[in-house]
């Protein structure tokens, strides 16, 4: 006899028909690969890289080493420091482009860098900061300085171009946010008695929280990653940990170690990850708890009604 | 007394090509419940986003007690507005949204709990204080709203349509609970709205506008009973409107008698005006339906001759406490005369009026006036 199914039960099964392109796309891209970077972390260096068969903590160990310390530190400042200056610089774009007539073609503009190679981007920052470069002729020309500023080759220079590269992802986010947030506040919070700036610091930043913590994980962890900025228009003491995982698994051929590196990476991207669902998790909790309060006002209150 | 005089002096604002104020006027006394009533896009609210702060004059003047207020910021008046779509914060709790404007002038503890709930009980929400916005329904959200305009104790509290999101029962309430805390803290209300029973009940003064202009001020009395032009009389209540012109006019103790000739009734009328009107002049003669007398046979008392028109009852609506009917005229079948009679006494047999009825539509000098449509 045929099995008939329930409607819910087709739904359900239909659901995982529709998603298996999906999961067989994680597994073979994501979970496959993660697992032998973990996979790898945890075993011994072969002598010209690779990896041999043997358990041990080496890799690990292998971290605390000064050097990399120093590195991991310089890391996280520059991630910080360009995060918050790209955040600060998106929120009035988007605030401006919510407020637009044109916004299409201003999303639009946004876009078309994303149409060039990034490499071709950073190299097209080098011609313009380098001695000789662009600004440095320019400020030249108009007898601002006489000798070439050292622009380029500096933390300074890696700041800026990370700023560049990663500014349409907290544009984006905080664009779509700050669109539908309700104008009408900060009109009622300057009527009830405050400045413009405090009415967007009052009222305006607390309503697009969400798309602020997506901007900045949007930002912070493609940031943290970074490789090729540092590579390019960074000086020696410019290195970021992409940089010591490239070297590791290029150079000293040590696999377990770069291995190792990426783990700390994804780890501290995934504790933004959780940052950010844990908040939405709250606010939701946050809401269901008020219903419940609401349900229970109301309830009392017939109550109360029906002794009358 | 509290509150200010506003005064608005010759305002004119246009978007474009669309002239949202034309050369308003408007006096508004100290303390007054003043409404600007008017169809959608008449204007209302870009004169009160001007008074508020939010919007700018190209001409003319705003002045509260003769201090010109056109160059502060929105902060800076004395005036507080409540928002037609509430605008509460919705990341604070009721509490925090009405202590907001005693939070930026940081005040201190004590004075902010004591002021919170002295507005929390005005407006009725002791229960309420730690919801937040979304939990509220919608006539709650609009006594927050009513409360933190309040608590600044502005001298102008500025109503945008503050009830249109309300149903009809919940509307009443509140109305007559704003009637009540006006008394209460005695301040000017400015009250924009597009509902004209709205105006009526609650506003000392009204002012009707249409198309950016301000075409009769005067007490919900003066405005209903004696319209100044043809789109107040049809805007204000329930209007018969027909086209007349003037026949003659003969002075009659302090007004005038004056003797029209109405196509669409097919006869003259009588009607008395308070001012002279050139013989000839074609105006509009209007009558309030429940202004009318309907009866099924011909009154032979002493003048019933006069405004006397005789039709049948196209149309009965029946609702409760009143019927409406829809009389066509015998000698004009393409006229209607709109009629309300109240229902006085009990009706054992139904209505004494049905449908296809002949009857005999009247009224008296008096209750038809004369009025200019300044839009033709």
């Amino acid at each position: 006899m045929k099995r008939i199914l329930k409607p819910r039960e087709r739904e359900r099964m239909l659901g995982t028909l529709y998603s298996a392109p999906m999961g067989l796309w994680f597994t073979l891209f994501f979970t496959i690969p993660i697992s032998i970077i973990i996979l790898y972390s945890f075993l011994k260096r072969g002598l010209y890289g690779g990896i041999e068969w043997e358990f041990s903590l080496s890799a690990y160990q292998q971290m605390f080493n000064p050097s990399f310390a120093k590195v991991l530190f310089r890391t996280v400042w520059i991630s910080v420091v360009s995060t918050l200056l790209c955040l600060l610089i998106a929120l009035p774009c988007g605030y401006a482009m919510a407020k637009s007539k044109h916004q299409t073609f201003l999303l639009f503009l946004i876009i078309i860098p994303f149409w060039t190679n990034s490499l071709i981007r950073i190299y097209a920052w080098i011609s313009i900061l380098s001695s000789e470069g662009f600004l440095n002729s320019l400020l030249k020309n108009l007898g601002l300085i006489d000798q070439s500023l050292s622009l380029i080759y500096n933390n300074q220079a890696v700041i800026v171009v990370l700023i560049y590269m990663y500014l349409p992802f907290a544009i984006l986010p905080l664009f779509t946010t700050i669109d539908k947030f309700d104008f009408a506040l900060l009109d009622a919070a300057r009527d009830l008695g405050a400045t413009k700036l405090e009415s967007i610091i009052r009222i305006m930043i607390p309503n697009i929280k969400s798309g602020v913590s997506t901007a900045f994980i949007f930002t912070f962890i493609p940031i943290f990653g970074a490789y090729t900025v540092p590579l390019l228009v960074g000086g020696k003491d410019s290195t970021m940990i992409g940089n010591i995982i490239v070297d590791q698994v290029s150079k000293t051929r040590n696999w377990p170690l770069a291995s190792a590196f990426s783990m700390v990476l994804t780890l501290i991207s995934l504790v933004g990850v959780f940052w950010m669902l844990y908040n939405g998790k709250q606010e939701q909790h946050q809401k269901k708890n008020n219903q419940q309060a609401l349900e229970q006002n109301i309830k009392l209150h017939y109550s109360q009604r029906g002794r009358k | 007394m509290k509150g200010v005089e506003v005064t608005a002096q010759r305002v004119s604002r246009s978007y474009g090509d669309f002239k949202a104020l034309d050369d308003v006027s408007i006096k508004i006394k100290r303390g007054e419940f003043f409404s600007l009533l008017g169809p959608s896009g008449c204007g209302k609210t870009t004169l009160l986003r001007i008074i508020a702060g939010f919007d700018y004059p190209d001409s003319g003047s705003v002045a509260f007690d003769n201090k010109d207020i056109l160059p502060l910021p929105p902060e800076k008046r004395q005036a507080n507005t409540v928002f037609q779509t509430y605008a509460l914060f919705p990341h604070l709790t009721v509490y925090e949204n009405i202590a907001f404007p005693l939070r930026l002038r940081r005040a201190d503890k004590a004075t902010v709990e004591q002021k919170v709930m002295e507005y929390v009980k005005l407006v009725q929400l002791e229960d309420h204080i730690y919801k937040k916005p979304s939990m509220l329904s919608g006539g709650q959200k609009q006594r927050v709203a009513i409360a933190r305009a309040l608590i600044n104790e502005p001298a102008v509290l500025l109503l945008d349509e503050p009830l249109s999101a309300l149903d009809a029962k919940l509307r009443q309430n509140l109305l007559v609970e704003l009637d009540l805390i006006h008394d209460k803290v005695g301040i000017t209300f400015i009250y924009v709205t597009h509902d004209q029973s709205e105006a009526l009940s609650v506003s000392d003064r009204i002012a009707v506008m249409n198309k950016g202009k301000v075409l009769q001020i005067g007490t919900p009395y003066e405005i209903y009973e004696a319209p100044a032009t043809r789109f107040v009389a049809s805007f204000i209540g329930e209007s018969n409107i027909f086209p007349c012109t003037v026949l003659s006019c003969e002075p009659q103790g302090e007004e005038y008698l004056l003797r029209v000739e109405v196509p669409q009734l097919q006869g003259e009328v009588y009607v008395t005006d308070s001012i002279a009107q050139e013989v000839g002049s074609s105006l509009d003669f209007t009558v309030r339906p429940e202004k009318i007398r309907i009866s099924p046979n011909f009154s032979r008392s002493s003048n019933a001759t006069i405004n006397t028109f005789k039709g049948i009852v196209e149309e009965p609506i029946y609702s409760g406490f009143q019927s409406k009917f829809f009389i066509k005229l015998e000698k004009e079948p393409s006229t209607l005369v709109k009629v309300f009679k109240q229902h006085t006494v009990f009706l054992e047999e139904g209505p004494e009026i049905q449908w296809k009825d002949t009857v005999y539509v009247s009224w008296s000098a008096n209750d038809g006036y004369l009025v200019k449509d300044t839009e033709r």
